[in-house]
């Protein structure tokens, strides 16, 4: 169960996040929709303590900022927004998912463990390339990966279907789908693909300048919502038993 | 094979280029400890070793253990450097640490006493080696941190950060004339000394304390490598798996700038073999922490030793201190890093 209270974050002057409350449960999956700059990303990021916002956040009802750096981390997973460009190859880039267990080395568990994540995510081709030499979408699985081979309880994933064509998009939405379900894992999605969100999503937020605007099942995407979230004019439609949203142009 | 299969196979090859990287390097050494003014062949070497040459003893095997220890040093810490400040371009000499060593040695010299010398053969020594240590640290140290500060301040580009550098080798550089203006004339020339830099200068009690030194740090940052990697992946990524960057680059940074002020104090400024070091190891098996920081160090002390080799035996009997072989090798090196493009040879 992660809980969290009245959070609020600010960049300089800048009020970014303005006291948001909800709570999430074990093996939930939701997604954060909202404009560009609606505070998405930061929020996601106040979850995992890369960003220390004013408000409480517990894990299991314990208080976030008395859990270990290294125990949030087998707790929490993370995949950013944008990949690094680096010199590893991805095997060993995957493995750093492993690095909160690493006492002095990798044992064959990890390894293991890494194997396994790259064939769930059908990348074996791309094993021992380096990162530098990947394509966007190649770089976006790897992240997903790592964070898969970090087995964490909890998935923060910062649009994860970015720079994936749609085949991959669907493949990366089945993979969260599938953990959350057999793994008992918590997901929560920043997303900008409604369409997407409508048909995975269990729990929405709608976020609004820094505001929870809306929060609860998909019913809060509706053409009420969308106009006033999003300044634009739509219809949902239910087309063989799922929902579609169709922007006016 | 299998995936595991394969990069098992990956991790063979890598250590199989240490096994390799080591051998060449005691090759090296046995063709230093042979050449120089003073020619051996390989089978009187042996019996010359045993028998306590003092020409090897006294000259040669400090020589190259020297090379060795401080090649191997100034590698892991540009290695380090060119991690935890994202910087391909990083390294003891481009940012001024080295400089800023110089600098509070020389302080050491004129101020604090260390400043007499004694002829050991050819070569000068300045008596004190713990005094100008510590004050090369302190030196060292101005510039590890105004270098962390603008490159944690402002989101400098690599390029803007060895910039910031070169300024602070300039003011350091201003500050030793200043202290030469008003020194003696044996101060002057044993300041002087940092202006080349040069092997043939430590003792055996300075050795000790080099191999000391390059042993302890070589430990932290190994068992940092992990750590190293996982900044690869950005601070972000970094905190998510239990990392923490702020306190893995001041540790970096203050350890790699001991260990470069341990090496300036007893060899002078020898420059580049931080920074092309890891990028040779990189090119070779990739970025990889737990292999770039042991191969680096055998690579820096391949150059040193190949360079000093080289500067002994060219126009021998006149020997051509190494800091100046080692410009000439890595000034162009690192004008074709620049080229590449800072972004794209990211660590």
């Amino acid at each position: 169960m992660l809980e969290v209270e009245r959070i609020s974050y600010s960049y300089g002057k800048k009020d970014v996040l303005k006291e948001i409350t909800f709570s999430l449960g074990r093996g939930e999956m939701m997604f954060i929709l909202g404009p560009n700059g609606s505070g998405k990303t930061t929020l996601l990021k106040c979850l995992n303590r890369i960003l220390k916002p004013q408000g409480a956040v517990y894990l299991e009802k314990i208080d976030l900022n008395k859990i270990s750096p290294i125990e949030l981390a087998k707790k929490i997973g993370y995949v950013p927004q944008r990949g690094e460009i680096s010199f590893l190859t991805v095997f060993d880039a995957i493995l750093l998912g492993r690095k909160p267990y690493i006492r002095w080395d990798v044992t064959e568990r990890d390894i293991k463990i890494v194997e396994d994540t790259i064939k769930m995510l059908k990348i074996e081709h791309l094993a021992l390339r380096k990162l530098n030499e990947l394509s966007g979408g190649e770089l976006q699985l790897v992240l997903i990966a790592r964070a898969f081979a970090q087995q964490p309880k909890y998935l923060l994933l910062d649009e994860p279907t970015n720079n994936l064509d749609i085949k991959n998009q669907i493949e990366v939405m089945r993979l969260i789908k599938n953990a959350v379900k057999e793994k008992n894992i918590s997901a929560i999605v920043t997303m900008h693909d409604i369409n997407l969100a409508l048909n995975y999503a269990e729990k929405i937020m709608l976020l609004k300048d820094g505001k929870l605007f809306a929060f609860g099942g998909r019913e809060i995407i509706n053409e009420e919502t969308m106009e006033v979230v999003y300044g634009i004019r739509a219809e949902i439609v239910k087309y063989d038993g799922r929902f579609v949203l169709i922007p006016e142009i | 094979m299998s995936v595991a299969g394969e990069y098992r196979r990956l991790i063979w090859k890598r250590i199989s280029f240490g096994i390799f990287l080591i051998f060449l390097l005691i090759l090296l050494s046995a063709i230093a400890l042979g050449f120089g003014a003073y020619q051996m062949s390989i089978g009187d070497l042996f019996k010359a070793i045993l028998d306590g040459n003092p020409i090897l003893w006294n000259v040669r095997i400090p020589r190259i253990i020297t090379a060795i220890f401080v090649g191997a040093s100034l590698a892991i810490a540009g290695a380090v450097m060119q991690c935890i400040l994202k910087n391909p371009l990083a390294s003891p000499f481009t940012l001024g640490i080295s400089q800023g060593a110089a600098f509070g040695a020389a302080i050491a010299i004129v101020y604090f006493g260390a400043g007499q010398m004694h002829r050991v053969g050819e070569a000068l020594t300045i008596f004190n080696p713990y005094a100008v240590p510590i004050f090369a640290f302190l030196g060292s140290l101005i510039s590890a941190f105004v270098i962390l500060a603008i490159a944690k301040l402002r989101d400098l580009s690599p390029e803007a950060i060895v910039l910031a550098g070169v300024a602070m080798s300039a003011l350091f550089q201003a500050g030793v004339m200043l202290i030469q203006y008003f020194a003696t004339d044996v101060q002057v020339a044993s300041i002087v000394f940092w202006t080349f830099g040069d092997v043939a200068r430590a003792r055996w009690i300075e050795i000790y304390i080099i191999i000391a030194v390059f042993l302890l740090c070589f430990i932290y940052f190994f068992y940092r490598r992990w750590d190293y990697n996982s900044l690869l992946a950005g601070d972000e990524t970094a905190i998510s798996l239990g990392v923490k960057p702020q306190r893995i680059r001041l540790e970096g940074m203050l350890i790699s700038s001991f260990l470069t002020a341990v090496c300036v104090s007893f060899t002078g400024i020898i420059g580049f073999i931080g920074l092309v070091s890891p990028h040779i190891v990189r090119l070779v098996i990739g970025g990889d922490y737990r292999f770039l920081v042991p191969l680096s160090a055998i690579v820096g002390a391949l150059i040193l030793l190949a360079s000093d080799t080289v500067g002994r035996t060219i126009i021998s009997p006149v020997i051509i201190p190494v800091g100046i072989i080692t410009s000439i090798i890595g000034a162009p090196m690192f004008i074709y890093l620049l080229l590449r493009g800072g972004r794209n040879v990211r660590s």
